[in-house]
C-alpha cells in the first residue's frame, strides 16, 4: 500500500469516526430535548411561559412550584399512578401467568400445529383496538366492570398474551431439549426442570415481556378511554389529558409535569434492562 | 448381577417402524458396552428408554434388578452425559457439577468435597468459576462427566460423547474415557456409530440395526466372527469383503488378502483386476474386482508397509486367503453358517 493510500484510508477512518459521533450527537438531542422542554416547563410561570417572544428553554421569570402543587393538591394525579401502578401489575402477572405455558407448548410442539397456533395467535394481536373496543364493551358490560380499572386488567391482556407468547416462543425454542432432559435425570421432575432450568434461561425474554406489558398498561389510551370515565378509576394516560385539560383551557405545566413523573421511572427501567431488552426481542425475531 | 437387562423392549413410534424392535439385552457388572450402529438404528432411543426419557411401548427395563416401568428418569439412579453435553448455561462449573447433589436433597455439608472430588479426578478443579460459555469443547466434556460422576450412579449413560470434538482431542478424549472408567469402575453404556471408537472402548460391543440387536460381543468376537452380513460391512474399515458362491456369502477381511507367495497352506486363491491403489502410509488399500466375476464381485484389500509387493492399477493380481480366515454366511438370510470345505468353493 502507498503512503498516499494509507493517508487516505487514515483520512477515511477518522472521517467515519466523526461521522458517528455528530450522528449519535443528533440522536441523544432527539431524545433528551423533550424531557429538557417538559423540565423547564413544567415550573415555569404562567406569563414567562405565554409569552411569545420568550426562550422556552430558559427561565426568563423565576421558576415556580405552583403547576407541581396544583398537579397533586387539585388533581386525582396520585389516584391516576396508583391504578396505573395496580393495572400495570395485574397485567404482567395475568399475561406472564398465561403467554408463558402457551409460548413453552408451542415452542415444544415441533408438528405443523404448532406453527399454525402460534401464528392464529399472533394475527389476534393485528386486529386495532380502535375496532376491538367495540366487541370487547358487551365483555365488560357482562363482568360488570363497566367504569372500574379492574376492567383495564381483563382487557389489556388481550395484547400483551399474543405478543408475549409470540416473542417466549422463539426463546423456548430457542433453549435446547437436552438441558431439560438432563435436568431430569440430575433429580428435576419436568416442572422442576422448567422452574430451574427453562426459566432461568430464558429470563431475557420475561423481562421483555414485563417490560413491554408494563409500558403498554401506563400508556394505552382508547380502552382506557372508551371504558373508564369515572375520575377515581382513571389511569395516567387517560386521567391526566381529560383531567388536565377542561375544555379548551390546557394546564401545560402540570401536564408536562405528569408526563415526566410517569416517564422518567419507565425510562430508568429500561436503562437498566435495556440489553437484555434488546436480546429479547432480537432472539425471539431470529430464532422465532 | 445384571445392572441394566431390557427385555422384549419394543418403542414404537406414531406411524413408523420401531426403534427398538423386541430387543434383548443384559449387561455384566462394570463393564464398558457400546451400543454401535449407524443413525437410524435404534441406539439412542434405547439409551432414552434406558434413562426413562421415553417409555417402551411394550417390555421391560430394569436397573440393578427393579422394574423400571413407569419411573421418572430421576429415581432410576441413573447418570447421562448428552451428545451436546447439555450444560446449564446460566450455572458456573460448580453450580452445573452441584445440581444434581442439590436436586436429589443431599446435604449441604457433604456437597462441596463431593464436587472437588469428581472435578479433581476430571482435572477441571481450576474452571469451577467460568460459566460453560467460556469453556473449550473438552473442558465442557469434562464438566458433563463430571456432573454425571458426582452423584455416583449405578449407570452411566454416555451418548456419542466425542462427537462434537475435533479429530486430534477426541482421540486423547476417548483415552481419557477409558481410564476414567477402569478407575470408578462404574457400569457404562456408550452410544457411538463411530466403530472405531466402539472397538477402542468397549469391554464388549452391541451392534444395532434397525432397531435389533444384531450381534453382543467382545471387539474381536464382533470383528472377526460377525453374526451376519449387516455386522460384517458395518465393522471393520475398509468393510469385510463378501463374494458370492452359489447359495453363499463368502467373506474375508481386506487384510486377509495375502499375496500369492504368503500361501502356506489350504485357502482360496483370488484373481483380482486391480482399479486402484491407495498409499496411506501405514498400509496401502486395493480396490479391485474379482476378474471373470460380474460387478458386484467388488473387494478391497489392505497390504501393510512392511509387505513388499508390486501391485499397478489396471493390472491383474493373485491374492490368496487362507481357509481359517474365511467366514460364511446365508446368502438369503445373511446369518453366518457353519465353515464350508474351500473346496466346494474355489
Amino acid at each position: 500500500m502507498s503512503a498516499q493510500a494509507r493517508a487516505q484510508a487514515k483520512r477515511r477512518r477518522v472521517g467515519g469516526r466523526i461521522a458517528l459521533y455528530v450522528l449519535v450527537l443528533v440522536f441523544t438531542a432527539q431524545a433528551a430535548i423533550p424531557f429538557a422542554w417538559s423540565l423547564i416547563t413544567s415550573f415555569k410561570a404562567n406569563p414567562d411561559l405565554y409569552t411569545r417572544d420568550n426562550n422556552p428553554f430558559l427561565y426568563n421569570d423565576p421558576p415556580t412550584l405552583e403547576h407541581v402543587n396544583l398537579l397533586f393538591g387539585q388533581t386525582a394525579f396520585g389516584t391516576f399512578v396508583t391504578n396505573t401502578l395496580v393495572v400495570a401489575l395485574c397485567v404482567v402477572a395475568i399475561t406472564l401467568l398465561v403467554a408463558v405455558p402457551a409460548a413453552y407448548s408451542l415452542g415444544r410442539l415441533t408438528l405443523r400445529r404448532g406453527g399454525a397456533v402460534a401464528i392464529a395467535i399472533f394475527f389476534v394481536y393485528l386486529i386495532p383496538p380502535s375496532l376491538l373496543f367495540i366487541s370487547l364493551s358487551p365483555v365488560v358490560a357482562n363482568l360488570g366492570l363497566q367504569d372500574s380499572r379492574w376492567s383495564l386488567v381483563v382487557v389489556y391482556p388481550t395484547i400483551t398474551i399474543p405478543v408475549s407468547a409470540w416473542l417466549l416462543t422463539g426463546f423456548f425454542k430457542s433453549i435446547p431439549k437436552d438441558i431439560e432432559e438432563q435436568a431430569m435425570i440430575d433429580g428435576c421432575s419436568r416442572m422442576g426442570a422448567f422452574f430451574r432450568m427453562v426459566l432461568p434461561v430464558a429470563f431475557p425474554g420475561l423481562i421483555a415481556v414485563v417490560v413491554f406489558a408494563s409500558t403498554l398498561s401506563a400508556s394505552e389510551f382508547i380502552y382506557a378511554l372508551a371504558f373508564v370515565s369515572q375520575t377515581s378509576q382513571k389511569t395516567v394516560s387517560v386521567g391526566v389529558p381529560t383531567e388536565l385539560v377542561r375544555g379548551d383551557v390546557f394546564f401545560w405545566q402540570a401536564l408536562q409535569a405528569a408526563t415526566l413523573i410517569v416517564a422518567i421511572p419507565i425510562a430508568l427501567v429500561f436503562n437498566v434492562f435495556l440489553k437484555r431488552f434488546i436480546a429479547g426481542f432480537t432472539m425471539g425475531a431470529v430464532k422465532g | 448381577m445384571a445392572i441394566v437387562e431390557a427385555r422384549n423392549l419394543t418403542k414404537a413410534f406414531d406411524g413408523q417402524n420401531p426403534a427398538v424392535d423386541n430387543l434383548n439385552l443384559v449387561t455384566e457388572e462394570g463393564e464398558y458396552l457400546v451400543l454401535l450402529g449407524p443413525s437410524g438404528s435404534g441406539k439412542t432411543t434405547l439409551l432414552r428408554l434406558i434413562a426413562g426419557l421415553e417409555q417402551p411401548t411394550s417390555g421391560e427395563i430394569f436397573i440393578a434388578g427393579d422394574p423400571m416401568a413407569g419411573l421418572p428418569p430421576r429415581v432410576r439412579s441413573i447418570a447421562m452425559v448428552f451428545q451436546s453435553y447439555a450444560l446449564y448455561p446460566h450455572k458456573t462449573v460448580y453450580e452445573n457439577i452441584v445440581f444434581p447433589l442439590k436436586a436429589q436433597g443431599v446435604e449441604a455439608a457433604q456437597r462441596p468435597e463431593k464436587v472437588s472430588w469428581a472435578a479433581d479426578l476430571l482435572g477441571i478443579g481450576h474452571l469451577l468459576k467460568r460459566k460453560p460459555r467460556q469453556l473449550s469443547g473438552g473442558e465442557r466434556q469434562r464438566v458433563a462427566l463430571a456432573r454425571a460422576l458426582v452423584r455416583e450412579p449405578a449407570v452411566f449413560l454416555l451418548d456419542e460423547p466425542l462427537s462434537n470434538l475435533d479429530a486430534k482431542l477426541r482421540a486423547t478424549a476417548r483415552d481419557e474415557l477409558k481410564t476414567f472408567q477402569r478407575r470408578i469402575g462404574v457400569t457404562t453404556l456408550y452410544v457411538t456409530h463411530d466403530q472405531v471408537e466402539a472397538m477402542g472402548l468397549g469391554d464388549r460391543i452391541a451392534v444395532m440395526n434397525e432397531g435389533q440387536l444384531r450381534q453382543i460381543g467382545t471387539p474381536r468376537e464382533v470383528y472377526s466372527n460377525p453374526a451376519d452380513t449387516f455386522v460384517a460391512t458395518f465393522v471393520g474399515s475398509p468393510p469385510m469383503n463378501l463374494i458370492r458362491r452359489g447359495d453363499i456369502l463368502v467373506g474375508f477381511r481386506p487384510e486377509s488378502m495375502l499375496p500369492d507367495s504368503e500361501k502356506a497352506g489350504e485357502g482360496l486363491s483370488l484373481q483380482v483386476d486391480v482399479s486402484r491403489v491407495e498409499y496411506l502410509g501405514s498400509e496401502r488399500h486395493m480396490l479391485g474386482t474379482l476378474a471373470g466375476g460380474d460387478l458386484q464381485n467388488k473387494v478391497t484389500g489392505v497390504l501393510p508397509a512392511a509387505m513388499p509387493l508390486d501391485v499397478r492399477e489396471g493390472k491383474d493380481q493373485v491374492f490368496f486367503v487362507h481357509a481359517p480366515d474365511l467366514r460364511f454366511f446365508d446368502a438369503e438370510t445373511g446369518k453366518r453358517t457353519d465353515p464350508r470345505p474351500v473346496r466346494d468353493i474355489a
